[in-house]
């Protein structure tokens, strides 16, 4: 299995959707196969039409509010005492995460395919709370689906959709969380798939999705990457790019321009859910060597049981707590362009703390894994290495967990 | 040889109606109960699906993950499965039997061994709700070497040459989704509609036998006789739920259900 140069990793797949033969795919009912086919026709017109491609950029300016800051953490730095540590402040981004370029780019799809609702799934609510602001800016109605769990968890990106006028459709079904949000998800768009357009939250599904959704949080990197050479000149010699994996589009984004780069020079770390240090559950497939299954029509590295059935993860964070991951980051796993990692809710907890600390920004849980293993990492490496962070989410959605375990008020 | 799903159509056909279909899943309400209701209502069925229970189901809708849920809480693993069906093939009224499923089951268990074990407990058909055409090619030809049925789907939204392609590839039964939906949703589309687009699957080429399924129930059943059979599935699962309710017994409650509306088609 090998990477390809000079050519997108989003194209490098084979006729039937396949990223290295054996990651992807298309594992969807025979109703979702038109509905997808036009879709793919759609997206592979438009993703190479100028006036499409102006539209979206002025969307993501005006209105996203790129470029978000790269901002070096000083204090950070300072307290750790080897890399220089950076931090990418996608959360910058107009709501918060980086949720709303992959929501922004389907509902200008949606329009252009002449939809007039659109649905989506939602773990940590970021994904809900961007498809609900970007559905209301374009007028399209617009329905979340979100485990019951996580609608107790994530109180305030659930308050936020309903504020943007979208439905939330709660899920009882399952472990009530993002697996379950995304299955109910996918069923009302085997149901509904005449009028309506579907979001996957993630670079995870079927191969479009992944492929509409990292070609959206692909900006982050093309941002990322002039200003990296803005302020060091050239790309630095020993450069590290940190990011949170759950489903894996922000880390794919936040990669992706870096790809045809020697590992040595830029590397990329996955940090996935550990979840919490006592339990046995986690949801980083990556990290602790899941089988290739299918889940949500696609092949790819799942936790699951002997007989195939998808097990339940646990973590602290909504928007990691996802038993699969994105065929992407099964591909660049394996074909070692990037190396993956796991940190406990404990230690995600504890790095948010140093980091809101030292510094003005706060990461929310998420993030919060990826900060905890470059700050661990950091302390061993030169003081010539730059070390990246990607703050994708703000901490104001996790303020009730923050409270319990840390004490602390957002 | 004439295959016993092949047979089973005849049989109905002889009879002037549709062969009835039933999809109950393989361990609902408890292994034992399953066996029986599949006994029980074979009586009155041509064909029986069996569902094997998957906890991440994209297509199944409220009564059938109902169904798949207590199956798996039960602890009904894929060799129970092949049981209930060896078992049931032992008995006196014993059916064609369709697998169905998701894929991933197949694939964890190892495609050629799945195939084996279900040839030997005589399984006669094969279902896979996310395997669809052309992806499915490969896979198909493997079940008809292993003399097992590959089920296509064919739904409101294949295109006309997909179509031609599906049936073409397809072997002895073909399976019509009535509408857009996902199992046991209610009936969106008039029987009319249904029965046109079910004729124009016919008009392809006649000999395969094409049934209809999805929102089927005793309300409906009768509109669309004119298939060559229909299925029932989440009217069924939601029976056994009710039945467990009212702790009354599932097995002869589903049974008096199908036996019903087998008498609506007749």
């Amino acid at each position: 299995m090998k990477l390809k140069k000079k050519i997108s990793i989003l194209d490098q797949h084979d006729k039937f959707g396949f990223w290295g033969g054996k990651f992807g795919g298309n594992f969807v009912p025979e109703t979702l196969k038109k509905p997808i086919h036009d879709l793919e026709i759609l997206f592979n017109k438009l993703k190479n039409d100028k006036k499409f491609l102006s539209e979206r950029d002025k969307y993501f300016k005006n209105w996203v509010g790129v470029p978000t800051r790269f901002i070096k953490l000083n204090n950070l730095t300072k307290f750790v005492g080897g890399a220089e540590i950076w931090s990418k402040v996608v959360s910058d981004a107009n709501g918060g995460a980086h949720k709303i370029y992959n929501a922004t780019v389907h509902c200008l799809l949606a329009k252009k395919s002449g939809k007039k609702i659109i649905c989506g799934d939602t773990g940590a609510g970021y994904a809900g709370k961007m498809l609900s602001m970007a559905a209301k800016k374009f007028g399209l109605k617009c329905k979340i689906f979100m485990g019951v769990k996580d609608i107790k968890r994530q109180q305030p990106n659930v308050q936020a959709i309903r504020r943007n006028g979208a439905e939330i459709i709660p899920v009882y079904s399952g472990s009530q969380t993002l697996v379950d949000a995304v299955s109910e998800c996918m069923r009302f768009w085997v149901a509904n798939c005449d009028t309506t357009a579907m979001c996957v939250g993630s670079t995870v599904g079927p191969n479009i999705f992944v492929k509409i959704c990292g070609w959206s949080t692909s900006q982050i990197s093309r941002e990322l990457k002039s200003q990296i050479i803005e302020e060091f000149g050239t790309i630095p010699n020993k450069l590290k790019l940190y990011n949170c994996v759950g489903g894996g589009s922000s880390s794919f984004g936040f990669w992706n321009e870096f790809m045809d780069y020697d590992k040595k020079q830029v590397e990329f770390i996955g940090v996935e859910a550990g979840g919490p240090s006592k339990s046995k559950k986690h949801a980083a497939p990556l990290t602790y060597r899941s089988k290739i299954g299918i889940l949500h029509g696609a092949a790819q590295y799942v936790n699951q049981n002997n007989e195939g059935q998808i097990e339940e993860t646990e973590s602290i964070s909504a928007g990691l707590d996802y038993p699969g991951v994105s065929p992407l980051h099964c591909f660049l796993k394996d074909t070692k362009r990037a190396r993956y990692t796991a940190a406990s809710d404990e230690d995600a907890l504890m790095a948010f703390k140093i980091v809101s600390k030292y510094e003005s920004i706060r990461p929310s849980l998420e993030p919060s894994h990826a900060f905890s293993v470059a700050i661990s990492e950091s302390k061993k490496f030169s003081k010539d290495t730059i070390v990246i962070v990607n703050s994708c989410g703000d901490a104001y959605k996790d303020r009730k967990i923050l409270k319990k375990k840390l004490g602390v008020s957002l | 040889m004439i295959s016993s799903i092949s047979q089973a159509f005849s049989f109905a056909k002889k009879e002037n109606r549709p062969a009835l279909l039933t999809y109950t899943v393989a361990g609902d309400n408890t292994k034992k109960n399953s066996l029986e209701i599949l006994k029980s209502i074979s009586k009155h069925a041509d064909i029986c699906e069996l569902g094997f229970p998957h906890n991440t189901p994209i297509a199944d809708g409220g009564q059938i993950q109902t169904s798949s849920y207590r199956a798996i809480k039960n602890g009904t693993k894929f060799k129970d499965v092949l049981k209930i069906v060896k078992n049931f093939k032992k008995s006196k009224f014993s059916k064609p039997i369709i697998l169905m499923g998701y894929f991933n089951m197949i694939l964890q268990y190892g495609e050629s061994k799945f195939l084996k074990d279900c040839k030997k407990n005589r399984v006669d058909g094969l279902i896979v709700v996310d395997l669809p055409w052309p992806e499915n090619k490969k896979f198909a030809k493997k079940c008809k070497k292993n003399s097992i049925s590959f089920v296509q789907l064919i739904s409101p939204t294949t295109s006309k040459n997909r179509l031609k392609s599906i049936i073409r590839d397809s072997h002895e039964m073909v399976y019509y989704i009535s509408m857009l939906s996902t199992t046991g949703g209610k009936l969106k589309v008039s029987p009319f509609k249904i029965i046109s687009n079910y004729k124009k699957i016919k008009r392809i080429n006649p000999s395969k036998n094409c049934v209809i399924g999805f929102g089927i129930t005793k309300n409906n059943i009768k509109n669309l006789k004119a298939a060559d059979g229909l299925v029932v599935g989440s009217a069924i699962c939601r029976e056994i739920t009710n039945s467990l309710k009212k702790k009354q017994n599932p097995v002869t409650k589903v049974s008096n259900m199908v036996k019903k509306l087998k008498y609506k088609i007749l």
